[in-house]
């Protein structure tokens, strides 16, 4: 516990990460809060406003609005919803999958361990985007569908991260005093090996809400993700794709909130890394 | 030394054999992906306004009546016999598909990857070098950024800055239509870019040029931060080694220590992030070919994708997931000749 405290001390001093920290809890507060800071909400959601169609930013448009008149920046703001439960979906989905699997195949060994790896090595031997294309257009194309062909593609990493803890652990003083006072395989990995495979997870997490933000939309992009009218930030930037040269704040402002918020979450992600890295953490304090 | 080259020839051996099964693998994957498509082939392939009987005589004609291995092995031997099935789009073989398309993407990624390694490596070294500096904070910001940033929505940035703004580059496509037509290009290796200049066409080689850049530039992007953030760990860690202190010790000057010493160790990493790289690159250019109307395997398969023409997905997916997987290969292949300690470890 003292060490989490220090991890976190260290990463108030880093002004990068906390920049990208306060990014992070406006826009969990922004999803959490949408209908309520979003200036029209029903454009938000998708009811068109003929009267401001194409409209320039201006003070009752402040981000403008696009073909159909909708405000850009209550569509935004209704769709920091939409990616925020997507990247917590598939992350933790990922995780719950890979976690207790990786878990399981460091520590058991053998052929569990061989039999997990090998999936495991298959499903990396992919470009996990190209992965999650073919699934979401297998599946047809819809929010839901693209949410579970990126957790397919994302659990591996999380079994092949934890594996390595697990295997690691495996040897660890505690561990082998647990096995010999004859306490349960299953206990041991609930009780000591999962938890304090936490760390690397946590930090590989941080950065994949961000990645899954990113991914989900460029999906979105190509057509193989959230539907129209949804306002998901990719399917927004393709949509105004036609008119970027003269109604460019159609696809700038929805592109620029997905980047502002991979941008964030890889800084924070950089920051825990750092601050969790005992390598680094030694040479910080020389 | 005998023992080592033995070692060598074990790992390799190994590594491909494990390369066959993760191929036979991928396979494997496609072939259940196609099966998942919620839609009945023996329909499509009679059409809307087929009787029963016609369906059920189609689906006999396809195979598939047959178990599901048998089909699965029907479908390997057509692999293998390169059939990748047609087009519903284009009505083409896929694999003519791709192969007409390939040499257009190969130029990008490799302009691509040049781009990213020419910018990428010297920035990492710089920033390890001076570390904690603000040209290593600047550096840091940027590579992130890099790696945050959605390749389409940087496309459309560029576009609108040098097309529309500054109005000096073109839109898209690989070559002026005009100069296309009245200067045509040689076809030596299949590159644009390469072949006008082998040839001395240098209105066409002009014209690939500025066509070429803005999309390479985009899909650069990524695989700078990329190859930046781990040259930087890299030679970070190698510059705090041992060695390192006993060198500069001993008075070796500071470029000798940095390009003898700490780069050739960090040529493996440098060599894994590489094979990342294209992970990147590959599904990347389905982005970048897309906003730039750059006629390349990327832009033919987001087409695909945008249509359900499942054929071409799955052929595509195959396709690209072997060439990464094979790319992944020789990377591994490389990094263990050049550095023995991966055959040890």
């Amino acid at each position: 516990m003292a060490e989490h405290r220090i991890s976190f001390l260290l990463l108030r001093k880093n002004p990068v990460s906390l920049f990208g920290l306060i990014v992070i809890t406006a826009f969990v507060l922004t999803a959490a809060l949408a209908p309520w800071v979003a200036p029209y909400p029903e454009q938000g959601r998708g009811v068109p406003n003929l009267e401001a169609m194409f409209a320039p930013p201006s003070f009752t448009h402040l981000f403008g609005a696009d073909s159909l008149g909708r405000d850009i920046m209550s569509r935004i703001i209704m769709g920091s919803r939409i990616s925020l439960m997507i990247s917590l979906v598939v992350v933790v989905l990922a995780i719950g999958i890979g976690m207790p699997l990786g878990a399981l195949a460091g520590y058991m060994g053998g052929m569990t361990d061989e039999v997990v790896m090998r999936v495991t090595d298959l499903f990396l031997a992919f470009p996990s985007l190209l992965l999650a294309m073919a699934i979401a257009a297998a599946l047809g194309p819809s929010l839901t569908n693209s949410m579970i062909a990126l957790a397919i593609s994302w659990w591996p990493w999380y079994t092949r991260l934890v594996r390595g803890q697990s295997v690691s652990l495996r040897e660890r003083p505690f561990v082998e005093a647990a096995r010999a006072t004859g306490v349960r395989d299953r206990n041991i990995i609930l009780r000591h090996i999962l938890p304090n495979s936490l760390s690397p997870v946590i930090v590989q997490a941080t950065v994949d809400i961000g990645t899954v933000i990113l991914a989900a939309a460029s999906l979105s992009f190509l057509g193989l993700g959230a539907q129209q009218p949804t306002p998901e930030w990719g399917l927004m930037v393709s949509s105004g794709r036609v008119y970027i040269f003269e109604q460019w704040w159609i696809s700038g402002f929805p592109g620029l909130a997905i980047f502002a918020v991979a941008l964030a979450f890889n800084l924070v992600g950089d920051g825990l890394r750092e601050a969790l890295d005992p390598k680094v953490r030694r040479s910080r304090r020389a | 030394m005998e023992g080592m080259s033995l070692r060598r020839r074990e790992y390799f051996i190994r590594r491909i054999i494990l390369t066959v099964l993760v191929l036979l693998g991928l396979t494997v994957l496609t072939f259940i992906l196609a099966w998942i498509v919620p839609s009945d082939p023996a329909a499509l392939y009679v059409g809307p306004r087929a009787r029963p009987e016609e369906v059920a005589k189609a689906r006999v004609l396809l195979g598939l009546d047959k178990p599901l291995y048998v089909q699965y092995f029907i479908y390997l031997r057509d692999i293998f016999q390169g059939d990748l099935g047609v087009s519903i789009r284009t009505k083409r073989p896929v694999l003519d598909d791709l192969r007409l398309n390939f040499p257009n993407s190969l130029e990008l990624i490799i302009a691509s990857l040049a781009i990213a390694l020419i910018i990428g490596l010297p920035l990492g070294i710089v920033s390890a070098k001076r570390k904690d500096t603000i040209v290593d904070h600047i550096s840091r910001v940027v590579t992130v950024a890099g790696v945050s940033i959605p390749a389409f929505w940087l496309g459309l940035l560029m576009q609108l800055l040098f097309m529309r703004v500054l109005g000096i580059l073109p839109l898209g496509g690989r070559i002026d239509t005009i100069v296309g037509m009245m200067y045509p290009v040689k076809t030596i290796t299949g590159l644009d870019l390469i072949d006008s200049l082998l040839t001395g066409n240098w209105p066409a080689f002009s014209s690939s040029l500025q066509h070429i850049i803005l999309p390479a530039l985009t899909l650069s992007a990524y695989s700078i931060g990329l190859i930046a953030r781990m040259t930087r760990s890299t030679m970070l860690e190698v510059l705090g080694e041992n060695y390192i202190r006993t060198a500069k010790a001993w008075g070796f000057s500071d470029r000798v220590i940095t390009y003898t010493y700490a780069l050739k160790n960090a040529i493996g990493p440098t060599l894994t992030v590489v094979g990342l790289t294209f992970a990147y690159l590959i599904t990347g250019t389905f982005y970048v070919e897309t906003i730039f109307y750059w006629p390349g395997i990327g832009s033919y398969s987001a087409l695909a994708l945008l249509s359900l023409d499942f054929p071409v997905i799955m052929g595509v997916t195959l396709v690209l997931g072997t060439a990464y997987v094979l790319i992944n290969l020789f990377l591994d292949l490389l990094q263990a000749y050049l550095d023995p300690r991966v055959v040890l470890g």
